[in-house]
């Protein structure tokens, strides 16, 4: 009798830790989720592009955690690094190397065609809302279950060099081919 | 009583919504750096969708097609401000309403 009493009170307090664990997971998506929707905006919203491009870095960060919050370490760690480091220094390098002066006045004036495409663009977030919402997502299931994934980057390696060999060898062309095309528009003409 | 995770609903309505941001940005501001910025945004957005099916199909494929999708980003953002930089040596502007050399 007092054997199962302990063992009930194991079980609850389990379902208990499971319950907290799955509160804060949803605390922490919700606040991320609404700081990432409103830095976006004032991506879009701010006249000078330094403060869009240090909000563009903000909304970087969260979407890092919300992959973190998926459990894709790797991926979280390489959008820090190559969004929010380097993509947004060069944005912001290059928004410094430019006199944007009169570009400042220009914020974001309304006209006719702005707005019907605006409110396209927002026909298309119902249009997906609703895509998303009719039917959860289905698919053939993989093996690749989170605790199998987290905490190691020797899945994401593998996968890389056997199965995906022919697209990374093609990314590193497309890099080269970037690099020198970089080198050569910014080259002073002679 | 168990409290449901988030579902896969969320993630995928949160980047339809910063896929909308970044369309409407990209369509409303005339500076062509905040432009880029916005189209930045919305390959963002793309990967979390990657990444959120791939996390509920228990596959390794989005994780990948979004390593390619940021190696992209990359290339583009290096060869994207080199033209910017280019542009505005030798018009004195990056607004895209007034760069229209190629319009015949």
């Amino acid at each position: 009798m007092k054997g199962d009493l302990l063992e009930q009170k194991i079980i609850w307090s389990k379902k208990m830790a499971e319950n907290i664990a799955t509160i804060f997971q949803w605390l922490i998506f919700l606040g991320v989720a609404f700081t990432s929707i409103i830095a976006s905006l004032l991506v879009i919203t701010r006249k000078n592009p330094i403060h869009s491009a240090l909000f563009l870095v903000l909304t970087f960060l969260c979407v890092a955690v919300l992959y973190l919050l998926l459990y894709s370490q790797f991926i979280a760690i390489v959008q820090v690094v190559v969004y929010a480091g380097a993509i947004a220094m060069l944005i912001v390098f290059v928004v410094m190397l430019l006199d944007l002066e009169q570009e400042l006045r220009s914020g974001l004036k309304l006209f006719y065609s702005k707005v019907i495409g605006g409110l396209l663009a927002v026909l298309f977030l119902f249009g997906i809302i609703y895509a998303v919402v009719a039917k959860s997502p289905t698919g053939k299931m993989g093996s690749y279950t989170p605790d199998k994934v987290s905490a190691n980057v020797k899945a994401v390696g593998e996968m890389l060099f056997t199965q995906y060999l022919f697209p990374f060898e093609i990314v590193s062309v497309l890099l080269v081919a970037a690099i020198i095309g970089a080198v050569i528009l910014s080259k002073k003409r002679t | 009583m168990v409290i449901p995770s988030v579902p896969p609903e969320c993630y995928l309505v949160l980047s339809g919504i910063l896929f909308t941001i970044g369309v409407i940005g990209a369509l409303t501001r005339r500076n062509a750096i905040v432009v880029f910025m916005c189209i930045e945004m919305m390959l963002n957005s793309v990967n979390l969708t990657f990444i959120t099916l791939s996390r509920f199909l228990q596959s390794m494929d989005g994780v990948l097609f979004a390593f390619f999708v940021m190696a992209v980003a990359a290339a583009e953002a290096a060869v994207g401000l080199a033209i910017f930089v280019m542009i505005y040596r030798s018009r004195e502007t990056i607004n895209v309403d007034e760069i229209n050399i190629l319009k015949w």
